[in-house]
């Protein structure tokens, strides 16, 4: 199965019913997708933070929600990931295209990139990093334990993810 | 007209159609609490900007329920960009009334960009929301929130707060019975 087909199924396994989304070149092919499922709300943002806003709304409307994004989006995100999210014990899985690391070409990208993790690990937000084999179950496993801790937990997809086949 | 009577008016509103609100942060939220306390509002306790993003996301996931998210023009300011979702996504049960006192009024009444020239119903046309009305005073709002339940409402107001105690709730008690809330069938 290629990547994107795996992380979709992931997230329709994992009972995702809302997703808001900012592009990146890796998650492009997983967009129209979302957009060709009936069961799933797709929200295409303006900013990473805006997406984390929709999220609270609809998981307190009853919906499961996540977001696909770059981590670039992240640092546009943490004060409502602390502020809304954590404040009020708000689930979120982040689905996230980790640039900046191992294969990179883009220069810009590598700050970020290099700061997520340590990023995480500071708003206490858990996270994975599943292989191509291993990603559905992940995407679940995130959200059972993001609504379980009432907390975002992210999956990060690094690189060499979608070089896999 | 000032925020606190607007604030009256659009809960007398929520009362009327069941509807859900989400409050901005600060004295938006203190003064709807102060006013009239249910367990379908929301009050924001952080994450200013994002009124009409939680505002929309509600809508979205319960379409059988009327939503009304109160945003400052600070916070929209802050937010613009969450007026093009808003446009695209087009709700019929989501309406944000943007109370605008061209001031940031929880840190001190200093002066945001729309006293200085912006105009957010036009920000709002030009975003793409097909609805969107502008007032300032409570005859045309009374008029306005019997006639429009979507889109977007400018009420222009006076700056300042009134004099109201802080929430008393805990964020868990907010949310719990927001959650409850939002969850029982419309009436």
């Amino acid at each position: 199965m290629d990547p994107s087909t795996s992380v979709f199924n992931g997230m329709r396994f994992a009972g995702i019913d809302l997703v808001v989304s900012v592009p990146c070149v890796n998650l492009k092919d997983i967009l129209p997708m979302i957009d060709n499922d009936p069961n799933i709300i797709h929200v295409p943002v303006t900013r990473e933070e805006e997406g984390v806003g929709i999220c609270a709304g609809a998981y307190m409307g009853g919906k499961v929600p996540a977001m696909l994004m770059q981590n670039s989006g992240l640092g546009n995100s943490i004060n409502a990931l602390a502020s809304l999210n954590k404040l009020f014990h708000i689930p979120l899985v982040l689905i996230m295209s980790h640039r900046g690391i191992e294969g990179e070409t883009i220069c810009a990208q590598v700050p970020m990139g290099q700061l997520t993790p340590s990023l995480l690990d500071s708003l206490d937000i858990p996270y994975v990093v599943p292989t191509i084999d291993n990603v559905e179950d992940a995407i679940i496993h995130a959200w059972n334990i993001a609504a379980d801790k009432g907390r975002p937990v992210a999956v990060l997809l690094e690189i060499g993810f979608w070089e896999a086949e | 007209m000032k925020r606190i009577d607007a604030i009256s008016m659009i809960a007398r509103k929520a009362e009327e159609k069941n509807s859900l609100i989400v409050a901005n942060i600060g004295y938006p939220s203190r003064e709807l609490n102060d006013l009239k306390d249910r367990p379908g509002n929301f009050y924001m306790l952080g994450s200013m900007g994002l009124s009409s993003s939680i505002g929309l996301g509600l809508s979205l996931a319960v379409p059988e329920r009327h939503v009304i998210a109160i945003d400052g023009d600070g916070s929209v300011l802050m937010n613009m960009g969450s007026l093009a979702t808003i446009a695209h996504q087009n709700p019929e049960n989501y309406l944000l009334v943007i109370i605008d006192n061209g001031t940031y009024g929880s840190t001190g009444d200093q002066p945001t960009a729309t006293s200085l020239g912006t105009d957010l119903g036009a920000v709002a046309k030009g975003a793409g929301i097909d609805e969107v009305h502008t007032v300032d005073n409570e005859e045309d709002l009374e008029k306005m929130l019997k006639e429009v339940d979507r889109g977007v409402l400018v009420v222009r107001v006076d700056p300042g707060n009134a004099s109201v105690p802080v929430i008393c709730l805990s964020p868990e008690e907010i949310i719990e019975r927001f959650m409850a809330e939002s969850a029982r069938p419309s009436e």
